[in-house]
């Protein structure tokens, strides 16, 4: 039925975007259509230069049967170790833990230093000692203290993590609207109402933007520190596969991590629309 | 619960100031009483004169090859190369996405298919592609300094309005110079602003790429100061880190504020 004209009022003809609203679900928009071309036309690239003409050699980057091979192979077999779940599974529980005692440390510094200017002032130098040291550099030294395993990964997230989420509470306390306050206090709030009622949900947008930064910063923190040296996890993947030299399986751990990454991310964005409804 | 002072006037400054020194005193203080009691070895928790104190030994006595200066060197030589083709290619790049649509469609879903792999994880391709020397490290800094760049960019280009657009295309401007001279002035504020985020990523990046590939630099550093077990290293390393990356943040954050009050609208 599509492509018949049909009666539709003249203010829809007029606005395109109302028309293309009322359209039924299976005509996709210009954009959707545009960007899946885009995405095909990059796959089709990408077989034409590796399987078809070779242009990029095996040793350089996969050709997308290899790539699947490699998928198959981690997937069913495991790879360096364990499947690709169990890997997967294994720096998702790393990222998770290292993430929790973030925020329990973090937040309550954050608010502690955001209610109060004595604590703040007290805190702040060894605060602004640690906090241009990028969660990274704290690599080496973990090492040193706890050595390879499970402990040391996640005392490094922990440093990744605490400081967005430490700065975002604290900026968050701060940015709450002074009259909110005022008004409280006249009708007779205690200080811990206070905190309870105005001051946290006043700085929740605030500290959920710290958290998401705490949660890349997470990721990014614990593949490198997997990279450096670790028994297990998608970092330990990515490495043995470069040691091996295997194209293939390092970009399934690349795209493994990416996936993660981007549904971690949007666990957050969900538990943010959750808790604060009233931010749209 | 009398500390809790948030909606009343902060408390006088003298005050504040003098708890900032105790804060100070308190964790420097705590920290070399900690490491001088024998209570954790130095092979665990160096004193922080012990950790400047080999900063400064460092800078004349080569460590890893060369002396913390020459590493310094090497590691801002690769910042550079990677931060600077990271806004060369995403700052035109953005722009362009945000005047013509075409492209923003075309680019936008390979961008944010790749934007979740942390830039760290490029590091085994970069190495197998462009070596552990420079190539490589500066493949990774650019992974990290990459969609800022685009990201400002695009937005800011956004943001100018139509009409001045429309004005410089009645005025017969062609796209190069309605790019040049209309869409990038409008768009600096959010630019400069991407640019320093983008600039601590591929610090960050950096300090990254070296401790897992690389045979000169800061990051290298500190890897071998690790398998030597040499806590003082590490954390003189850490610390140079840690003043690099502010002294670029400062000077970015100066560049910020200059380009807001020439160009900014709000």
């Amino acid at each position: 039925m599509h492509g018949l004209p049909q009666a539709e009022p003249t203010n829809a003809t007029i606005r395109p975007g109302a028309a293309a609203r009322r359209s039924p679900g299976w005509r996709i928009s210009r954009r959707v259509r545009i960007g899946l071309a885009s995405l095909i036309g990059t796959f089709a690239l990408w077989w034409l230069l590796t399987d078809i003409t070779g242009v990029i050699g095996p040793h350089r980057f996969p050709a997308p049967a290899e790539f699947w091979a490699a998928f198959v192979q981690i997937a069913i077999d495991g790879y360096a170790g364990g499947t690709l779940i169990t890997q997967a599974w294994y720096s998702t529980r790393l990222v998770i833990m290292g993430f929790l005692v973030a925020i329990a440390t973090g937040v309550p510094l954050g608010l502690l230093m955001g209610v109060s200017h004595r604590a703040e002032a007290l805190l702040n130098p060894a605060f602004l000692l640690v906090r241009p040291i990028p969660p990274l550099a704290w690599i080496p030294l973990a090492i040193v203290w706890l050595g390879l395993g499970d402990a040391a990964k996640i005392l490094v997230i922990w440093f990744a993590a605490f400081v967005p989420s430490v700065i975002n509470t604290w900026t968050g306390v701060r940015g709450v609207d002074r009259t909110l306050i005022a008004a409280a206090r006249v009708h007779g709030a205690g200080e811990l109402r206070l905190l309870w009622e105005v001051i946290i949900p006043g700085s929740l947008p605030m500290m959920f933007t710290g958290l998401r930064l705490s949660l890349q910063a997470s990721w990014t923190t614990l593949v490198a520190a997997e990279l450096v040296g670790a028994f297990f996890g998608l970092g330990r993947v990515l490495d043995a596969a470069y040691r091996d030299i295997n194209p293939p399986m390092i970009a399934v751990a690349m795209l493994a991590v990416g996936v993660l990454g981007a549904l971690t991310t949007r666990l957050v964005a969900v538990a943010e629309r959750r808790l604060i409804p009233w931010r749209s | 619960m009398a500390f809790m002072t948030i909606a009343d006037r902060a408390p006088h400054p003298r005050e504040l100031m003098l708890l900032s020194v105790a804060g100070a005193v308190l964790f420097f203080g705590g920290w070399q009483l900690l490491a001088m009691s024998g209570a954790v070895s130095p092979q665990t928790l160096p004193s922080p004169i012990a950790v400047i104190g080999t900063a400064w030994q460092l800078a004349f006595e080569p460590f890893a090859g060369h002396t913390l200066l020459q590493h310094i060197v090497a590691s801002l030589g690769r910042f550079a190369m990677g931060f600077g083709l990271a806004a060369a290619i995403g700052v035109p790049l953005g722009l362009a996405m945000g005047r013509f649509r075409l492209l923003d469609d075309i680019v936008s879903p390979i961008f944010e298919a790749l934007r979740f792999i942390a830039p760290l994880a490029w590091v085994p391709f970069a190495a197998l592609w462009f070596g552990t020397g420079i190539g490589g490290p500066v493949m990774v800094i650019f992974a990290g300094a990459f969609p800022p760049c685009l990201i400002n960019a695009y937005r800011g280009a956004k943001l100018v309005e139509v009409r001045l657009v429309e004005a410089a295309q009645t005025l017969g401007a062609g796209g190069f110079r309605i790019m040049a001279e209309v869409l990038l002035p409008g768009a600096l504020p959010s630019i400069v602003a991407g640019l320093r985020v983008s600039a601590g990523l591929a610090w960050q990046s950096l300090v990254g790429a070296e401790l897992i590939v690389a045979s000169a630099g800061i990051g290298y550093v500190m890897v071998q100061a690790q398998s030597n077990l040499a806590p003082a290293i590490v954390m003189a390393g850490m610390l140079s880190v840690g003043v690099i990356g502010l002294a670029i943040d400062v000077a970015l954050r100066r560049a910020e504020r200059l380009v807001k009050s020439r160009w900014g609208q709000a």
